[in-house]
């Protein structure tokens, strides 16, 4: 087996050196009642051309563009990758180390982490920024743990219109807790009613989606003036990385933790996962942040260099008290998005988040001149909802097989929005295909 | 004498990011723009991020320098106890990489993601086989997610049965992310010491158990490298008082198709997939901690699950008992095609095998340097061992000071100061993939530092001095804590 | 780290187990960490203490000191109440370290029993108990 370096001759030396027999008396210390003695029931090994193969039909079963036209955001973007990040992110240096713990073998991944944080920071407005989470659903959680932590009061209040599944995985993170969390209803403008707000006591924290679920741009500004006003903590969190390319970021209005997704910058979809949570506060906050932090200091001889720091809120010094139990940072996917923002740079992100809000807009255009319904009327990034009329479903399905994916429907997750479609629009969208989809719902 | 594998080389300086560029480089192609700009309230739009501006060529010659400055299993052996540095085999990036994968969206139809939901649905078989459990979520995107998940999950179980129990027992030896996902679960870690032979005693089990106690957290093997002898003994106790048993299955890698968990009293455990199954580290991540559960608890895995109907796939949400969700979509999808490629690869026989050569490897280190170090637990070891730095205090040598200069040898240095039961400990865990070659070359970098410890201390103290940075002064990093430039 | 006998304990001051250390000065108490912890803990890099006007009984945790590989929770000599906190140790947690008994104490409390004094050790009896422990 090719990665199994030992040879017959290799292992009777060293069972020679250990002076027994054979492998099965190295378990010797395994209690006769605990072994398994069969064989494990699983498929015989494949040879790596076997395997291609076998992948290979797997990996064509799957609705992909180009062959297919996905019109499908929702906390997943397709968004183009320059090959020079997937060339640079094959590196086995960045790929097969391991945690910087032992910082002076690991400067590349320390500086890399670190130019990370800074972006990120850069890119929400914010002081610091972790090292990274799992994915956006969780840093909202944790968020939200650390707003509880730092305010010492018990009760969060979120908005409907964050992401549905990232509300299902706070309310699993908070269950054991006893805290509570409320949820803010929206408004038929398609962003939070945050009137509820006013009656609420004790609140630690006050969650709100930007761009929200809907694709609308929320007024992040008032909701933070009036969190604040609650003496709660803002915060503020979003699916598409991309959209501060262009708009004001929400450390610009008022939000004092940010928890959101990373994965349209330089991620492939990968069906969900690998992601890139991005966690960021203000430096007077720093200290109950979770998760790793590489921090820039100097070595023996002067010389610039980059370690983990603020260690002791974490886990493997703090234990049961530490901030959180994460152990791992998405490192990878981190570098995957320091290397994206680095080759798009300053001007090229405003250009292409531009360009993604234009194409929106066109499809938005077009399907209203075609007589469909834009249902809500605030402004939105690169996703917005139509509705359609009554029994699209049966048209949705039928544009499956020509192979076009016209949105996600909402009924699942809102029951009151029947008929109601989620689009998204990047820049990886041609004005043909555009055209190609409203010829389609309109016949 | 043989040559030092460590070496000097010539490893070039490169500035932070946004201390290079050009305003106006780019190194991205923006696609052709084939609509009119549309208009967009002044007040949305904001000043945009500072973000340097660079090429392509300032981009790949930024990175490509770091990249040297790094050491990586492909660089060489890298021993680090309780991580299973494993080789990466290359063909499962390749997997991982087509674009039927990296392209799809995760709330793709069923009908339209059957490539996925097959190889998802048939990655929790194996892993049910390997672990000899019921059933298995691929939720989680790491260990310690995972081991949240199984905290989640007992206490449902609890809650279920109408209780609300307080407590989680955790051994003295456990790592840290233990008592972390406790406590994020709102039970309360209660300690139990091992016994002097390094591993759990039934007695001191009975002792604590309750009908307040939810279960017990052990990692088997363990921390030490030992197989927890008693654990059938101590699953039945805590059984016995309605209590569960969580067993940490970071340490798989010593004991595949040798002992199945489900078998020897374990109810629900996780797996990491960066250890055990050879998926990347990628300098600290991503990983992915499935979670494997025992019958009754299958009702509590988060949703949705994979199941098989009308000989397709599709996932189901319909389990009223379930936590709910613990990532936004279906876990670290990316990694367990790795994972899922490598169990293709390696077959059940190779597997074993695997196993095997990992305890091999481990034994043959403790016996080759146990006159060397100090070894506190003299008596088989399973896939790792501890030493500790006991030898070298008389020459004021600790094992920090070791473990730098290994460095200099050209290994990466072991796991150093953990588990914590054992003082200025030494854990190393070499893999099945390191080669007798390599071991032996190990072994010799270690007992030449020995010797250095007692002829020339010096030597150590000041180490490494090979690196592209000597020792990092990390006082000032948290006292002053600089985390963006 | 020091040998037990280059530990300093002056003789102003009362020991407690967890070696924190008390000093009457007119009718409060100053508090702080003393020589054996501060040279156990190694350079220290982070302390959190408490708000003036919080109360805490004898033994119960009112402070955490940090160095970059370990946390060290403190506990209060005697109770009573925070009357005052050195906020000069955020800038420079240093100080514990370079002057344990002066510029680097940690809060001035308002006792609430002063006889509390009483059931800590005098560094006789501190020397005695560190080198018992040897």
């Amino acid at each position: 087996m090719i990665y199994l370096p030992h040879t017959d001759e290799d292992i009777f030396s060293m069972l020679q050196v250990l002076g027994i027999d054979n492998l099965d008396d190295l378990f010797s210390t395994l209690p006769e009642d605990c072994r398994f003695n069969g064989d494990l029931n699983l498929p015989e090994a494949l040879s790596e051309w076997e395997l291609n193969d076998h992948m290979s039909t797997l990996s064509q079963n799957m609705a992909v563009s180009p062959e297919y036209k996905v019109f499908l955001g929702a906390g997943s973007y397709d968004h183009f990758i320059p090959a020079s990040v997937s060339y640079l992110l094959s590196r086995s240096e960045f790929v097969t180390s391991y945690t910087p713990y032992q910082p002076e073998m690991s400067q590349g991944t320390l500086q890399a982490i670190y130019e990370y944080q800074t972006l990120a920071a850069r890119l929400l407005g914010m002081e610091v920024a972790t090292a990274s989470h799992y994915d956006g659903a969780t840093a909202l959680a944790e968020a939200l743990l650390m707003a509880v932590r730092i305010t010492k009061r018990k009760k969060v209040a979120i908005s409907s219109l964050i992401h549905p599944l990232y509300r299902q995985v706070v309310q699993t993170y908070f269950e054991p807790t006893g805290y509570e969390v409320v949820e803010l209803p929206y408004l038929n403008t398609g962003v939070t009613d945050a009137t509820g707000l006013d009656e609420m006591d004790d609140l630690a924290a006050v969650a709100i989606q930007s761009p929200n679920f809907f694709g609308c741009i929320e007024n992040l500004r008032v909701l933070g003036q009036k969190t604040h006003d609650k003496e709660a903590l803002f915060v503020a969190s979003f699916t598409e990385a991309l959209a501060y390319g262009l708009l004001k970021n929400p450390g610009s209005q008022g939000a004092d933790i940010v928890g959101g997704e990373g994965q349209s910058l330089g991620i492939p979809r990968s069906f969900g996962g690998p992601a890139l949570g991005i966690l960021a506060s203000g430096k007077k906050h720093m200290r109950s942040l979770p998760g790793r932090l590489v921090g820039k200091t100097k070595d023996l001889d002067g010389k610039t260099g980059f370690v983990l720091t603020l260690a002791t809120r974490e886990q493997h010094i703090r234990r049961e008290k530490a901030t959180s139990n994460i152990c791992t940072n998405n490192s990878l996917c981190a570098l995957a998005a320091a290397m994206y923002l680095a080759s798009v740079g300053g001007t090229g992100i405003r250009k292409l988040a531009r360009l993604n809000y234009d194409k929106a807009e066109y499809l938005k255009k077009e399907l209203k001149k075609a007589g469909f319904t834009i249902t809500f009327d605030s402004p939105t990034f690169n996703e917005f909802v139509v509705e359609f009329p009554s029994g699209f479903e049966a048209t949705h399905k039928h544009l499956l097989e020509k192979k076009i994916i016209a949105g996600l429907c909402l009924t699942p997750y809102y029951s009151e929005l029947a008929n109601h479609y989620l689009l998204c629009v990047t820049e990886t969208v041609s004005k043909n295909d555009m055209d190609a989809l409203v010829r389609e719902v309109k016949s | 004498m043989k040559e030092s594998l460590g070496t000097s080389g010539l490893l070039l300086n490169e500035p932070l990011l946004w201390k290079k560029g050009k305003k106006g480089r780019c190194g991205f192609s923006l696609p052709r723009r084939d609509v009119e700009p549309a208009s967009l309230d002044q007040e949305l739009i904001g000043e945009g991020p500072d973000f340097p501006d660079l090429s392509e060529v300032d981009v790949v010659r930024h990175y490509t320098r770091l990249a040297q400055w790094n050491f990586g299993v492909d660089t060489g052996m890298y021993p680090l106890g309780s991580c299973t540095m494993k080789y990466s085999p290359k063909t499962n990036e390749k997997q991982a990489g087509l674009p039927g994968f990296t392209g799809a969206h995760p709330l793709l139809p069923s009908g339209l993601s059957q490539g996925s939901l097959k190889m998802m649905f048939e990655f929790e078989q194996y892993l049910n086989e390997i672990t000899g459990m019921h059933s298995t979520t691929l939720q989680p995107a790491a260990g310690a997610h995972g081991e949240l998940a199984g905290m989640l999950i007992i206490n449902a179980f609890h809650k279920k049965q109408g209780y609300r129990r307080s407590k989680i027992i955790i051994p003295d030896t456990a790592h840290g992310t233990n008592p972390a996902s406790v406590s994020l679960c709102g039970f309360r870690p209660v300690p139990v010491t091992s016994n002097e032979q390094g591993i759990l005693s039934v007695e001191s089990i009975a002792e604590i158990m309750d009908p307040d106690t939810a279960g017990i957290m052990v990692t088997n093997p363990n921390t030490l490298g030992l197989f927890e002898e008693n654990i059938q003994n101590i699953a039945e106790i805590v059984h016995g008082k309605g209590g569960l048993v969580y067993c940490d299955g970071a340490n798989m890698n010593a004991v595949m198709g040798m002992v199945k968990m489900g078998d020897i009293g374990i109810d629900v455990m996780q797996l990491n997939l960066h250890k055990t199954f050879s998926t990347p580290h990628g300098g600290g991540g991503p990983g992915s901690g499935p979670v494997s559960v025992a019958k009754h608890l299958e009702p509590f895995l988060p949703v949705p699950r994979v199941i098989e109907e009308n000989g397709a796939y599709i996932l189901a949400e319909d389990y009223p008992d379930s936590i709910g969700k613990i990532s936004a979509f279906h876990g670290a999808f990316g990694v367990v095609i790795k994972a899922y490629s490598y169990i293709r690869r390696m077959g059940p026989e190779n597997l074993k095998k695997a196993s095997q050569l990992a305890v091999l490897n481990a034994n043959y280190i403790k016996e080759m340097l146990k006159g060397t170090l100090h070894l506190p637990y003299d008596r088989p070891c399973m896939h790792e061992c501890v030493f500790s730095d006991k030898h070298q205090a008389a020459q004021k040598i600790a094992t920090l000071d070791m473990a730098k200069r290994l460095m200099d040898y050209g290994f990466h240095p072991p796991t150093v100061y953990f588990p914590l039961v054992v003082p200025g400990a030494i854990m190393v865990e070499p893999t099945e993939t390191e080669s007798k070659e390599d071991i032996d070359q190990f072994i010799e970098a270690f007992k030449a530092i020995a010797n250095e410890a007692k002829e020339n201390p010096g030597l150590l103290h000041h180490a490494p001095k090979s690196c592209k940075v000597k020792r990092l002064d990390e006082v000032t990093a948290a006292r002053k804590p600089c985390l963006a430039g | 780290m020091k040998e037990i006998s280059e530990i300093h304990l002056p003789d102003d001051v009362r020991y407690a187990e967890d070696h924190e250390w008390a000093r009457l000065e007119g009718n409060k108490i100053r508090v702080g960490l003393d020589d054996y912890a501060q040279d156990q803990l190694g350079d220290i890099v982070f302390v959190e203490l408490p708000q003036v006007g919080d109360t805490f009984k004898q033994g119960e945790e009112f402070a955490t000191v940090e160095s970059v590989k370990a946390v060290c929770e403190c506990y209060l000599p005697v109770s009573g109440k925070i009357i005052a906190v050195n906020t000069a140790l955020e800038e420079s947690p240093e100080l514990v370290n370079n002057s344990p008994y002066g510029d680097g104490w940690f809060v001035e409390v308002n006792p609430g029993d002063l006889s509390e004094m009483e059931n800590l050790m005098t560094h006789v009896a501190c020397m005695e108990k560190l080198k018992g422990a040897e």
